[in-house]
């Protein structure tokens, strides 16, 4: 259907075309400069990558969350940003528990497990009441109506959270062994422990859920359910099973993303999940929404376009304070994306059947 | 249903109508825009604009909470008369203000108001209520513009108790100065507030003689700054000063101590995140850190009862710096109202409402907690006394500015 | 429905139990305590308490309503004062727990808002055991009072409950309008005597009047048919007679109408799901700010309200032209994260130390004028509400006449099918970008006059929310339908502007009713025919 379209448009195609490349030309002659004024160690752009790709993977775990339910229901829920939230608030209060009796220094694995154990379970418990509350009565319903009630119920429970436990910023314990650095060999630059930490849980996460939805049965009878529901219940596969499964897959991802967040960020906030919660949309839509890959692949791409981009691209075009800009170029470079490939990194299955 | 609904409107016109039956009033009324009656058993009105809610809520809680105490320490009487305060939250947005400026405004009772925290709320406000003949106050607007020589005519009605950023960030750059660093790096939130306080800051510094070498921009949400740090720490600075708020100044503060190049670099922030939830935040790596605020021990005999009249009423400390402004605010206006009230016989109180305004621009010499105030003909009545603290030790429970010299944050400038 | 398989009796208790769930986490997030401020009776009842008893009466009502549709049989009197009684004993049972456990650790720790006032407020001040104790036997008796309505017969029954629900919404709109405090016990009384009195009269003579209606000559139906349009048409005007803060209020409802309307264009009429709409909103203001405000040295220009309010409109319209075109591929969702890019583009843009020197960064323009008309200017709600009123009215205009003409038909045929549009010789690219540049159009409008309105304008103004603001109400005014952007305009800006003082609240209570609406009524509260049609249609087909 896009190629008739496109046929059709030549004019306005051309049009977008232009835009797309005009973009592309910025992004290569302010990089171009800001390389060549020599103004940055080339050791800076690998930390900067490094930054990305923690924040990245924070992004992807997110983001499967909603690709999954996309993929299942072919709505956005909004409220996913919320199940991300309520995972490291409960979590908080587990952890400074653990802190306070001195366990966490002293056994931080199994401190920490339990800590990511009980973020993983609020947050499933939370994204299996929206399921069963907000959204199953709505299966039938047009699809923009459950996207408000997803709407609702992420301001109700943000704003339920912060009349529960207070407005503040509460920060997370540190622990001790996670300070300081792992060095890169061959330069003077480190790795954050904490980043590491969340790097390597998070490639083990993504690559064990994509083990079992390729792998296992019950994977396999989900992807089913996502091409197409009425045939899958016909062939046996129980529907509501197989959404609510999503659903708790997804909200222990998130549960398990908010924990690897708040390492990283040590700040715990009732607002905190919002604007995660919409880069790791775009992050979902960037790789092509419903494809578990592709969330893995946005999330990263959008992380080091964060960290990286602002300083690489903006500051060779003479704009101040880049930093600021980031999540406008973010926003930008999905655009772009989007004009050159308009279903994604890799979205093509699913662009073949219209939703 | 659809009667019941014109029944049920019938029947607020006819109880507001009800309700709202004046007293007549013997008294000459002379004034330019009217006066307000008080009568024998009617309590005297004075409003807040604050921002009670979301992420600023503890700025407005805190100026709040500053009234009320100066309203307990009249035991809630002036002039014979109870004290009726109340108010709407502002959200420290234009339209909040201009919103919560017309509700107000809209109560012929109302004599003053005390706010807005957030100059964005201000601007669109201040009109509205001097249309009304409101005296307002602000406890904690910064902004240069709305005490400006040139400001509108029509901001008529509008004083502040608090200094204006003209004045902390040049000390702050002057203190940076004087401590011998040359080379200094900014970030702002793209508030009002830390726009125009970093601002003021590297012009004065460069004046002096320093070097800016940087001045970023974050998001007010953003939590990783480690890619800004990384970029500021390539130009060098030996000084960092980001006068934002806890969210974001918390994160600077942990992250720059992870990012190359920016261990050794002087953090310093402004009054908005002086507080123990700042500390809360930014956890250990506050330690050392600097922020510009009202200085604590300059303030008036008086403070130390302040603040333990604060703890004995709310069971915490303030929690941010503008508390002792509110208070001197408040009680301003009351001797202003003391001294332009005319009372009857009955009890009965005239106030005009432009005596009132006069009387509140002629404020000299009153001794309030900031200092001795003293109103200018633009509406600046600050004693601006800015000093310098140091965090001295991380736990937000050991937060007590200016209780002793030694108190955490320890008091080193000037 | 699973609900029928339960006795009566589990049913009894998960009513009084959620209700008692319901109670607790009203307490626990601290809006019983914040709305005990508030007096519905001066001296007599709190809005603190009302929640609660409001909760009460929901589960005994409930629980009464379950046992009559459940059994066989016409329960008897007292079985149906048991589950009343049981429902209300519940919610008091978990209120108390709370209480007992309160006492025995320290809940603030974790829940800031279980406060000794908090306590205070559900034991009536009584300590804990004996308040526990009375909080206990106030749950049967109201338990029993609500079951006992039940006995009441119909005609009185309901202007007794119409009566009594009077009390509070006449309270709350009377505090939040006109700054009156709570009524009088009197007043109260008197309230609930005339409600009562007018519901049962009414009730009485409905169908006298009905039928005085149909036996009209055919000149007086049309006088009537006359009467109801202009009856709304005369209230709609003098509206601003009941000052200047109810004033404000409609014009902030107004001009969320005014982008309403725009992005019901967009998304009820073309099926365009539309997340930035607020960046074109933005930009009419921002035009209208550097076309205007003195304070803007470089634009040269220094044109008054009505000078600059084409611009601000084309460049709106413009923009929406130029944003639709990388969007005119993308399929539903791929364009709702595209356009909400665009929105936080435009309002980071705007923020930035960049254009800064332009449009002002942080400190957004001031200084702009106010809207003149002949020796008038606009500056009071009151004035501007004629002046948001006429966007409105143009805009509805404009709105109705294209619905039915080719184009209007063009969007709907693409909102249900695209390629069966195209393959009926619907030039897409064209329909599509006129509907981007219509809503886009609306919404400069709008954006002008908030910019004259507020005279001053920030980046912090147009944040996402107020997109998704906009889409809600078109949503829960019901898609398409010109009515219902107005209804949920007024529900969803009117209304929480009444409740600002809970405003820590607002958006939680917003986000619940949202929740609630869509599962209670999916259609909209003034749907739109067709759709409504079709939707009743799905679910009839589903067999549900």
């Amino acid at each position: 259907m896009l190629y008739r379209l496109r046929r059709k448009i030549s004019g306005t195609t051309v049009f977008m075309w232009i835009i797309g490349l005009g973009i592309l030309a910025m992004v290569v002659v302010g990089s171009a400069q800001t390389l060549a004024s020599g103004r940055y160690p080339s050791d800076q752009w690998l930390v900067l990558t490094i930054y990305g790709v923690a924040q990245g993977s924070v992004y992807a775990l997110i983001a499967l969350g909603y690709t999954m339910v996309y993929g299942i229901l072919r709505m956005i829920n909004f409220a996913h940003s919320e199940v991300f939230m309520s995972g490291p608030f409960i979590g908080y209060y587990v952890a400074t528990a653990l802190d306070e009796a001195g366990f966490l220094d002293r056994q931080p694995v199994i401190g920490l497990g339990i800590v990511l154990l009980a973020a993983m379970a609020t947050s499933t418990t939370i994204a299996v009441l929206l399921e069963r509350i907000a959204y199953r009565p709505l299966r039938r319903a047009p699809r923009l109506v459950p996207l408000i009630t997803a709407i609702g119920a992420s301001f109700f429970l943000q704003y339920t959270f912060r009349g529960l436990f207070g407005s503040g910023v509460k920060g997370y314990p540190e622990i001790d062994q996670l300070k300081g650095y792992w060095l890169i060999p061959g330069t003077q630059f480190g790795v954050l422990k904490t980043q590491g930490v969340v790097i390597v849980a998070a490639v083990i996460m993504l690559v064990g859920l994509y083990l079992f939805v390729q792998r296992t049965k019950t994977g396999k009878s989900l992807q089913a359910v996502s091409e197409d529901k009425d045939i899958a219940a016909l062939m046996g596969i129980d529907v509501d099973r197989a959404i609510v499964i999503t659903f708790i897959i997804g909200g222990a991802l998130a549960g398990a993303a908010g924990v690897l967040y708040a390492l990283l960020f040590r700040q715990v906030n009732f607002f905190m999940g919002f604007f995660p919660g919409i880069k790791a949309f775009t992050a979902a839509v960037l790789g092509g929404i419903g494809n578990v890959v592709g969330a893995m692949l946005g999330g990263l791409f959008l992380g080091i376009a964060e960290s990286l981009f602002p300083n690489l691209v903006l500051d060779g075009l003479g704009i101040p304070a880049p930093y600021q800009l980031k999540d406008a170029l973010a926003f930008i470079l999905l655009v772009v994306v989007l004009i050159f490939r308009p279903t994604g990194i890799l979205g093509e299955r699913l662009a073949a059947k219209k939703a | 249903m659809k009667k019941t609904f014109a029944l049920l409107a019938l029947l607020v016109l006819v109880s507001t109508m009800a309700l709202a039956c004046a007293p007549k009033a013997k008294f000459q009324c002379t004034d330019k825009i009217g006066c307000v009656d008080i009568g024998p058993n009617e309590p005297i009105r004075i409003a807040y604009s604050m921002v009670v809610s979301g992420g600023d809520a503890s700025l407005g809680t805190d100026t709040k909470r500053g009234v009320e105490i100066a309203i307990e320490d009249r035991k809630g009487e002036l002039l014979g008369h109870k004290i009726e305060f109340f108010g709407e939250d502002d959200l420290c947005n234009a339209e909040g203000g201009q919103t919560a400026a017309q509700k107000l405004s809209a109560d012929p009772k109302l004599l003053a108001v005390i706010g807005t925290n957030c100059s964005s709320a201000a601007r669109p406000a201040i009109p509205i209520y001097c249309k009304a003949g409101i005296a307002m106050v602000s406890p904690s607007n910064t902004a240069p513009d709305l005490t400006d020589p040139n400001r509108p005519a029509e901001y008529f009605c509008y004083l502040r108790s608090c200094h204006n950023d003209k004045v902390q960030g040049a000390r702050m750059a002057e203190f940076a100065w004087e401590k011998g660093f040359k080379r200094a790096a900014t970030c702002h939130d793209g508030s009002i507030y830390a726009d125009q306080l970093q601002q003021v800051f590297a012009e004065r510094f460069k004046e002096l003689g320093g070097e800016i070498t940087a001045q970023e921009a974050v998001g007010p949400d953003d939590t990783d700054m480690k890619p800004m740090l990384t970029r500021v720490a390539a130009t060098k600075p030996e000084f960092f000063y980001y006068p934002i708020f806890i969210k974001a100044g918390g994160q600077i503060t942990k992250q720059a101590k992870e990012v190359p190049g920016m261990e050794n670099v002087q953090l310093a922030g402004a009054d908005g995140i002086f507080s123990p939830d700042f500390l809360r935040a930014a956890g250990d790596a506050a330690l050392g850190m600097l922020w510009s605020s009202p200085d604590f021990s300059a303030f008036a005999g008086g403070y130390q009862e302040f603040l333990a009249k604060h703890e004995a009423k709310y069971g915490e400390k303030p929690l941010a710096p503008f508390h002792a402004h509110a208070y001197d605010a408040a009680n301003m206006i009351f001797a202003a109202i003391e001294k332009v009230a005319v009372k009857d016989p009955d009890g009965t109180l005239h106030i005009g409402r432009q005596a009132l305004i006069d009387a509140l621009f002629a404020t000299k010499d009153f001794k309030g907690l900031t200092g001795n105030l003293t109103c200018n003909p633009y509406g600046d009545c600050a004693d601006p006394k800015i000093a310098v603290y140091q965090c001295v030790n991380a736990d937000p429970d050991s937060w007590n500015p200016g209780a002793d010299p030694d108190s955490n944050p320890k008091k080193i400038w000037p | 429905m699973r609900a029928q398989s339960r006795t009566p009796w589990s049913n009894t208790v998960r009513t009084g139990l959620l209700g008692g769930v319901a109670a607790l986490l009203l307490s626990l997030v601290g809006l019983i305590e914040a709305s005990a401020q508030r007096a519905i009776i001066t001296g007599v009842l709190s809005m603190g308490h009302t929640l609660l008893l409001l909760i009460y009466v929901w589960a005994a009502q409930q629980a009464v309503r379950r046992l009559a549709a459940d059994g066989e049989r016409q329960p008897s009197r007292l079985e149906t004062l048991t589950h009343g009684a049981l429902a209300g004993l519940l919610i008091s049972a978990v209120l108390a727990a709370l209480v007992l456990l309160g006492q025995v650790i320290n809940l603030r720790a974790v829940f800031i808002n279980a406060s000794p006032a908090l306590f205070d407020l559900l034991t009536l001040k009584l300590g804990t055991w004996l308040g526990g104790g009375v909080l206990l036997v106030v749950g049967v008796v109201l338990g029993l009072l609500v079951a006992s309505l039940s006995f009441i017969p119909s005609q009185f029954r309901k202007p007794l409950v119409l009566g009594l629900a009077a009390i509070p919404v006449v309270s709350v709109l009377a505090s939040a309008l006109f700054a009156i405090r709570g009524l009088s016990l009197l007043g109260a009384l008197i309230l609930l005597v005339l409600v009562a009195a007018a519901s049962y009269l009414w009730d009485l003579k409905k169908g006298a009047v009905r039928e005085r209606m149909n036996n009209l000559t055919p000149t007086g139906q049309r006088t009537t048919r006359w009467l109801r349009w202009l009856l709304p048409a005369v209230i709609v005007l003098l509206l601003p007679l009941l000052g200047k803060y109810p004033s404000e209020v409609l014009d902030n409802v107004g001009l969320y109408i005014l982008m309403g309307l725009g992005l019901n264009i967009v998304v009820g009429f073309a099926g365009l799901l539309d997340l930035g709409y607020v960046a074109f909103f933005a930009l009419g203001a921002y035009t209208m700010g550097v076309l205007t405000s003195p304070e803007i040295q470089w634009a040269g220009a220094r044109l008054t309200f009505w000078e600059a309010l084409p611009f601000s409109v084309l460049v709106a319209t413009i923009s929406g032209i130029l944003l639709g075109i990388p969007v005119l591929g993308m399929r539903g969702d791929y364009l709702a994260i595209v356009t909400l890019g665009f929105g936080e583009i435009i309002r980071l843009v705007a923020l930035s130390d960049w254009l800064k020197p332009y449009i002002g960064g942080s400190n957004g323009i001031t200084r702009i004028p106010k809207a003149v008309v002949g020796p008038i200017e606009l500056a009071t709600p009151q004035t501007l509400y004629y002046l948001i009123i006429l966007g409105c009215l143009v805009v509805a205009f404009v709105t109705i006449r294209v619905k039915d003409s080719r184009l209007g038909r063009a969007w709907m045929a693409v909102r249900e099918d695209e390629d069966v549009a195209q393959a009926m010789g619907i030039d897409l690219v064209r329909t599509k970008l006129l509907a981007f540049a219509t809503g886009a159009a609306f919404s400069g409008l709008s954006g002008a006059i908030f910019a004259s309105k507020l005279t001053s304008i920030y980046p912090h103004s147009f944040h996402l929310l107020v997109s998704i603001n906009v889409l809600c109400l078109i949503i829960v005014g019901g898609m398409g339908s010109i009515p219902g952007v107005i209804v949920g305009s007024l529900a969803l800006v009117g209304l929480p502007e009444l409740l600002r003082e809970f405003s820590e609240y607002r958006l939680m209570m917003y986000g619940a009713a949202l929740v609630f609406m869509m599962l209670n009524r999916p259609e909209g509260l003034m749907p739109e025919a067709r759709r409504k049609l079709e939707l009743h249609e799905a679910e009839g087909g589903a067999g549900e």
